[in-house]
C-alpha cells in the first residue's frame, strides 16, 4: 500500500500532504499533553513495531505480497493520535531510507495509514465493544478493528490510485500517472485485503491486545473510559 | 526499565530476526511485489509504454538502503536475507532517535 513517486499527480498528492501536516499538528499538540516520560519508550516500541510488521510481506502464492500496518491495535492501545505520529515516523523513515513509498506521496502513504487507518480501527472498536467488558465482545471488537482500519486504508489508497486516470491524463487520453482505473484499482485492493491481509492484521490485533489485557491492562487507552472521553 | 519493557523490547529482537520471512514466503510462493507499486521496467511490460508523468517522477530519490537490501536488485537470496535483518535493526534504531528527538522537541516547547 505504498505509493510509490510517480503514482500520483500533483493536484492529488499535494492537498493530500496538506491534510497530513494538518493532522500532524494535532497530533503533536495532543500527545504533548499525555507525553510523560514513561509513555516516550511505548510511543518508540510502537514506531518500531509498525516498521518490523511491515516487514513481514504476506504472498498470495502466484499473485502479489501485502502486510500489516500495526496501526489499529497501537490506536488501542495507545490512542489514535499517538498512532498518527508513531506510524508517519515509520513511513517518513521507508520512504527516506528504503525507498519504500515515494517521497512525493508521503503525505498520501500517511493519509492512508497513519490516519484513516488508526481512527476507523479506533471507532471500529469502540463501536463494537460499547461498554460491554465480556472477553468475546472485547475480543471481536478487537479483530474487527484491525480488520477494518487496513481494509478502509487500503480502498483509500486504491481510490487514489484509481482516479489518476481521469484526472490527469494526456491529451490523448492515455494516463499520466497511475494507469488502471478505479474498476480495476478497488477490486484489487479490496479482495486482496478483505481475504488475507486485513485477516492477519485482525488476528495479530486480537492477540496483541489480549496480551496488554493480561498484563498490562491499566495502559490501554481504549479501555479507559476517561480517556474515551477525549477523542 | 520494567519487566513488561524489557520482554516487548525481547519481543521487536525476535521479529527482527525473523524478519527474513517476509522475503523467503513471497519468493516460495512465486508471489510479486504488492499492487500498485511496480517499478517502471514492469510497468512497461504490462502497459506497452510507461505514463509520462510517472517518468518524470519515478526516479525522483535515491534510497540510501533501496527494497531493504545492501547487495543491488540481483542480490542472491542469503545477501537479501542479511541485509533485511539489518534493515529491520536499523529501522528499529531510527525509529527510537526519531521519537527521542521529536519528546525533546516537544518538551522545549513548553
Amino acid at each position: 500500500m505504498h505509493i510509490p513517486d510517480g503514482y500520483l499527480s500533483p493536484q492529488t498528492y499535494v492537498p493530500l500532504y496538506g491534510v497530513s501536516i494538518v493532522c500532524w499538528r494535532i497530533a503533536l499538540k495532543k500527545i504533548k499533553k499525555d507525553l510523560s516520560a514513561k509513555h516516550i519508550p511505548y510511543l518508540a516500541m510502537a514506531a518500531a513495531f509498525s516498521f518490523l510488521v511491515q516487514m513481514f510481506n504476506i504472498p498470495i502464492p502466484g499473485g502479489t505480497t501485502g502486510h500489516a500496518v500495526g496501526a489499529g491495535i497501537i490506536a488501542l492501545v495507545l490512542g489514535p493520535w499517538t498512532a498518527v505520529i508513531a506510524v508517519s515516523v515509520v513511513l517518513i523513515m521507508q520512504a527516506f531510507v528504503f525507498g519504500d513509498g515515494g517521497i512525493t506521496a508521503i503525505g498520501a502513504n500517511c493519509f492512508n495509514m497513519a490516519i484513516v487507518m488508526p481512527f476507523v480501527a479506533y471507532w471500529t472498536f469502540n463501536l463494537l465493544k460499547g461498554s460491554s467488558q465480556n472477553t468475546v465482545r472485547v475480543g471481536a471488537a478487537a479483530f474487527f478493528s484491525g480488520y477494518a482500519g487496513l481494509s478502509v486504508a487500503a480502498v483509500s489508497a486504491a481510490f487514489m490510485l484509481g482516479i489518476q486516470p481521469v484526472i490527469a491524463a494526456g491529451p490523448d487520453g492515455t494516463p499520466l500517472y497511475a494507469p488502471y482505473p478505479l474498476s480495476i484499482a478497488i477490486p484489487a485492493m479490496a479482495v486482496e485485503h478483505l481475504f488475507l491481509f486485513s485477516i492477519v492484521e485482525g488476528v495479530m490485533t486480537i492477540a496483541l491486545l489480549k496480551y496488554f489485557l493480561k498484563n498490562e491492562s491499566t495502559l490501554i487507552y481504549a479501555m479507559n473510559e476517561a480517556s474515551r472521553e477525549k477523542v | 526499565m520494567k519487566r513488561f519493557e524489557k520482554k516487548l523490547w525481547l519481543g521487536l529482537f525476535v521479529l527482527a530476526l525473523l524478519s527474513p520471512l517476509g522475503i523467503i514466503l513471497p519468493e516460495k510462493f512465486g508471489a510479486e511485489g504488492a499492487w500498485g507499486e511496480w517499478g517502471v521496467g514492469a510497468l512497461e511490460k504490462m502497459l506497452g509504454y510507461v505514463p509520462e508523468g510517472l517518468k518524470k517522477t519515478a526516479d525522483l530519490w535515491t534510497a540510501p538502503i533501496r527494497n531493504y537490501n545492501f547487495g543491488g536488485e540481483d542480490a542472491v537470496l542469503s545477501t537479501r536475507i542479511v541485509s533485511y535483518i539489518v534493515s529491520a535493526f536499523i529501522g528499529i534504531a531510527l525509529a527510537c532517535i526519531i521519537v527521542l528527538i521529536i519528546s525533546r522537541l516537544l518538551k522545549h516547547e513548553k
